[in-house]
């Protein structure tokens, strides 16, 4: 069993998660993820790492609730414990395994859409404690969905955050102040990460890609085993297939069939939504979701 | 009752139609009146029994046997027990038809006796009977770790520590077994009652198993050896790569490999309400590939609800499976298209599968493996109507391990090169044996390894 230290909800259905892994804290790096799975009936569930502790021997986790399994692991408390939690896995960011020298010379730009915050932040975290200043755009729907402000502060050379609704900050889409930046500040990048909703990475990839910025994306597609093993997060990467979970998750966000990618995303949505509804009906479930027959 | 000794004593079986509706075991196994009846026709062999030279773990097969003939089945579990940690696994997915059954003499004239039935009788008899064949032995203090709990790990370690050995399993998923847990469906090998029992004899060995732990990434081999004070480490750790065909559409949704088909359904459970991971209940499936995988993957969607093609491109002499599963799997209604060959998989707007374009094809000369190799008839293509493709087409090697080794050779398929008699491999210290070193093969030949590198490892570390 693998104990939760710390457990707090830090905006609507978005949760972190300390817990004592003392394997993954000693190994694990940015970029990399592990699997969770709550308890006998629940799924395996990637998540990015957000943080980790080598001498507490812990990581941290955020996650969002989409299914049955992340709205039970969202009633999880500090004291409970997650029956399995396994990684780190996928291969580190780039830079963790480029030469240091060069990685200082490049300048970095990281953007992080909604619970990709959580992601970003580690890498960001690997800059500042390598002396380098990188520059973060923060984007979100809006103000009460912003999460990680304070910590990604203190490690980020320049944050920039937005809202979708003007209620923080900004107005505006995190491609909006790509442009600004680039086109209008004159700002000069040799590397953009972004790693946020699929929609998101494509977009600013649409637009990295005019402004010849190259740009890595983290893939958080739907995984069973996380080793390579069963080939259900497939991707076309440039035309070739890979594995988001051993190839992966990073990829050139230039080279990935994101429209492709979405849809595979929503493979399994009725059969979630149906979960779902079992798991907050509990017993009083009778009908509705099309399978259990409660509505013949 | 008068008997024919020429002819098995039959087995019971649930219903075709009855069991294609549910995941329980399509085998009953024999009782015990049944077992000894069988047990009587077996003519126990003194000398070199044709049978035991057949087993690739060479059990003392004639011993056993009159055991059971005598209703003493725990001395028969223990003969058994000698040679083979996992018989009720054995029992019942080994392919006997060409390994002892088939060496038996009594099959020279007749049927030969049914060696897995009678294996698997003695197994579920020392399971229900509460039976722990070995005892833990005390340790030398030396400490070896196995990676990947498996047929060839579980072999491993259960061989190490009858000798003394302190040995750790470490495995990658969240479920000790493997293929037993994640690959093989419910209905042939039960999880709870068969694999988990079996394992849990391994554990009453003194074994240790941590479940979660990736060898490669949460800890590398070298780490274990330097800083975990482990002297030596078998590698057991499979081929779970799955293969694609590389056509046109098969990363459209409703395209799966085997391998994700059945975790989810074995491993995951989600054929059951109660638990949380979905599986596509496609309506019409095929199957592309015919091995044992290829029928496991179709008589599960079948027992979920869909009408089941396997579609493969040799005939039907050349199905790699084993006959009783093919034979299984047609009672059940799982509907064979052979000399066929998918060349393209057809989405609808949504990059849901809605058709899978095939191509008849016929059989020409010999290839290397010397089946007569599938040539293709020109202008043959056709559709066929389906929802759900699922892809067996086989597995390779995961070279997480390989890697993240250094000094760990591996060939051109990226199987860990390792001596056969004893697993050795190019890395002081470390052994390999079973799907890791050979590709995908079956349970037994993994546990031969996993025995083969347990004598090894023990040659190896007495000397030290």
């Amino acid at each position: 069993m693998y104990k939760i230290l710390r457990a707090e909800k830090l905006a609507d259905k978005i949760y972190l998660m300390d817990v004592e892994a003392p394997r993954v804290a000693k190994s694990c790096q940015p970029g990399e993820f592990v699997i969770v799975k709550m308890d006998e009936v629940g799924e395996r569930i990637p998540l990015t790492i957000c943080d980790f502790d080598r001498e507490k021997g812990t990581v941290t986790i955020v996650f969002q609730i989409v299914g049955a399994s992340t709205y039970r692991m969202a009633s999880l408390k500090a004291g409970d414990a997650f029956q399995d939690f396994v990684g780190p896995l996928g291969q580190p960011s780039e830079f963790v395994k480029d030469d240091l020298e060069e990685v200082k010379g490049r300048k970095y730009l990281f953007v992080a859409g909604g619970v990709g915050a959580a992601p970003v932040y580690p890498q960001v975290k690997w800059m500042k404690e390598h002396k380098i200043h990188a520059d973060v755009i923060v984007g979100c729907k809006n103000k009460d969905l912003l999460i990680l402000e304070k910590e990604m502060e203190a490690v980020a050379g320049s944050l920039y955050i937005t809202t979708d609704d003007g209620s923080y900050v900004r107005k505006g889409m995190v491609t909006d102040v790509i442009q600004d930046l680039v086109e209008v500040q004159g700002k000069k990048y040799d590397v953009c990460v972004a790693i946020g909703p699929m929609i998101m990475m494509k977009f600013v990839c649409k637009l990295t890609k005019e402004l010849g910025l190259p740009t890595i994306v983290s893939m958080n597609p739907i995984m069973v085993d996380g080793t390579g093993m069963c080939g259900a997060c497939r991707l076309s990467v440039g035309g070739q297939v890979k594995f988001a979970c051993v190839d992966g998750p990073e990829f050139d966000g230039h080279l990935v069939d994101f429209d492709q990618a979405m849809k595979r995303q929503q493979m399994y949505r009725t059969e979630e939504g149906r979960a779902m509804l079992r798991a907050q009906e509990g017993d009083t479930h009778h009908g509705g979701c099309g399978r259990c027959g409660g509505e013949d | 009752m008068e008997m024919d000794v020429l002819k098995k004593v039959p087995v019971r079986e649930q219903d075709p139609k009855v069991r294609a509706t549910n995941f329980e075991e399509v085998c009953l196994g024999y009782d015990k009146e049944e077992a000894m009846r069988e047990a009587s026709r077996c003519l126990k062999c003194k000398n070199n029994a044709r049978c035991v030279s057949g087993c690739p773990v060479a059990i003392d097969i004639p011993g056993f046997i009159k055991e059971v003939e005598a209703g003493d089945f725990e001395k028969a579990a223990q003969v058994i027990a000698r040679s083979s940690a996992l018989p009720a696994v054995c029992g019942r997915v080994c392919p006997q038809e060409t390994q002892c059954e088939g060496k038996c003499v009594r099959g020279v004239k007749g049927e030969p006796i049914s060696i897995g039935k009678l294996e698997r009788f003695v197994a579920d008899w020392s399971r229900e009977n509460g039976f722990v064949p070995a005892k833990p032995k005390e340790t030398n203090g030396k400490k070896v770790a196995v990676i990947g709990a498996g047929p060839a790990g579980l072999t491993c370690a259960g061989d190490l520590a009858k000798l003394g050995y302190e040995v750790t399993i470490f495995e990658a998923l969240h479920e000790p077994g493997g293929v037993l847990t994640y690959g093989i469906p419910e209905f042939r090998l039960p999880k709870e009652t068969v694999v988990r029992h079996e394992v849990e004899n391994v554990k009453k060995l003194g074994v240790k198993i941590e479940t979660n732990v990736i060898i490669g990434k949460s800890v590398t081999i070298d780490q274990l050896m330097e800083e975990e004070g482990f002297q030596a480490v078998f590698i057991g750790s499979g081929a779970g790569l799955p293969k694609f065909m590389g056509i046109p559409g098969e990363n459209a949704n409703g395209v799966f490999s085997a391998n994700e088909y059945l975790t989810r359904n074995n491993l995951m459970k989600a054929f059951r309400d109660d638990y949380d991971t979905p599986i596509m209940g496609g309506k019409k499936v095929a199957v592309v590939g015919g091995g044992n995988v290829a029928m496991d993957a179709a008589r599960t969607a079948l027992r979920l609800g869909a009408q089941v093609h396997i579609v493969y491109r040799r005939s039907e002499a050349e199905l790699p499976a084993r006959v009783e599963e093919v034979h299984h799997a047609k009672e059940e209604g799982v509907v064979f298209d052979l000399l066929t060959n998918p060349v393209k998989i057809l989405t609808d707007e949504n990059d849901q599968v809605k058709g899978m374009v095939v191509r008849r094809m016929e059989l020409g000369e010999p290839d290397a493996s010397g089946r007569r190799r599938p040539v293709e008839v020109p202008g043959s293509d056709f559709t066929i109507d389906v929802d759900t493709v699922i892809m067996s087409l086989g597995t390779s090697p995961n070279p997480l391990i390989s890697s993240t080794t250094e000094g760990l050779e591996i060939n051109k398929w990226k199987c860990i090169v390792a001596d056969e008699g004893s697993g050795k491999t190019t890395k002081e210290g470390v052994y390999a044996g079973g799907d890791a070193v050979t590709g995908a093969a079956t349970v037994i030949l993994a546990m031969e390894a996993g025995k083969a590198g347990a004598k090894g490892i023990d040659g190896y570390l007495s000397q030290r």
